[in-house]
């Protein structure tokens, strides 16, 4: 139980350093990501209001550049370092709860400039924007998951 | 180095640090880096998870709040809160009801879901990245600018 909570703590704490550096845990760079009209304007790396920041695309980038690499090698190890099997998903479907679900996420993504990661990471750091998101977050959570799940 | 070049590089290095981190966890726990199943999970465990099973996902929240707050104070000046409160409930809410009903978010479905090439990742990234076009579309459109 130590090691795996050594393991879990490692891992959440890098995650954290990765999204603060990258910058996606300001609002601002990844409304403008998705802010495509702003391209009329122009291009701006520092999340200028009005402009395009293609920031976020790098982000996405750069994690897919380890994780396609990490996921086709680590899972065909006999067993994870500290647990003894793999816990990957296994669904296979698209129906109308993947879909509707995401789109509902996008929009409340969109409307933040948060998405849980970064709502976390900011918790402690983001002032009552981040406080305010991340508690709505878990009561949005928890509700689907007693109500729809 | 300007000032572009410099945000460019800390994009494409902090994601490659939240894919090694993505790693880490599967490495070390077997476990997808899905932020949203993860807390969702610790806040209402399936009856069958083990005591160790609960746990883990309390220290990896944990690491990400204070990780969060350490890496924020060394490298950039805090946020200050400027936006409605209740847009900011809405979307809360939004997020927390989206991500348990299309069992992920930015980092289960973009980074790890695509990272193992699965289909229903990749229709999901679409979707919420779709959405989210549309939504700051909207929102230019009838407040006539961003809402940060």
């Amino acid at each position: 139980m130590l090691k795996k909570s050594l393991f879990a703590l490692a891992a959440g704490l890098l995650f954290a350093l990765g999204l603060v550096v990258s910058g996606m845990t300001q609002p601002a760079k990844v409304v403008g990501f998705l802010h495509l009209a702003g391209l009329a304007q122009g291009i701006s790396w520092q999340a200028a209001p009005g402009f395009w920041d293609p920031s976020l695309a790098l982000v996405m980038g750069g994690a897919l550049m380890v994780t396609l690499i990490a996921f086709a090698i680590t899972p065909k190890a006999a067993k994870p370092w500290a647990d003894d099997k793999f816990h990957l998903p296994m669904p296979k479907n698209i129906d109308s709860r993947l879909v509707i679900g995401s789109a509902l996420f996008g929009v409340g993504w969109a409307l933040a400039g948060y998405c849980p990661g970064p709502g976390f990471a900011s918790l402690l750091s983001g002032g009552m924007d981040a406080a305010a998101f991340v508690a709505a977050l878990v009561v949005g959570m928890w509700g689907a998951k007693r109500w729809l799940a | 180095m300007n000032a572009n070049w410099l945000s460019a590089a800390q994009a494409l290095g902090g994601g490659m640090l939240i894919g090694l981190a993505s790693w880490l966890l599967l490495a070390s726990l077997g476990r997808v880096a899905g932020i949203s199943g993860i807390a969702a999970a610790a806040l209402s465990p399936a009856a069958t998870d083990a005591k160790a099973d609960r746990l883990w996902r309390w220290v990896f929240i944990a690491g990400l709040v204070l990780g969060g707050a350490a890496s924020t104070a060394w490298i950039q000046p805090a946020m200050v809160s400027t936006r409605p409160l209740p847009l900011l409930l809405a979307a809360g809410l939004l997020v927390g009801v989206g991500t348990v009903l299309g069992s992920g978010c930015t980092s289960g479905h973009g980074v790890c879901g695509i990272g193992r090439r699965s289909v229903r990742s990749i229709v999901a990234t679409m979707v919420f990245m779709g959405a989210g076009f549309v939504t700051v579309f909207a929102i230019y459109t009838v407040a006539g600018r961003a809402m940060i």
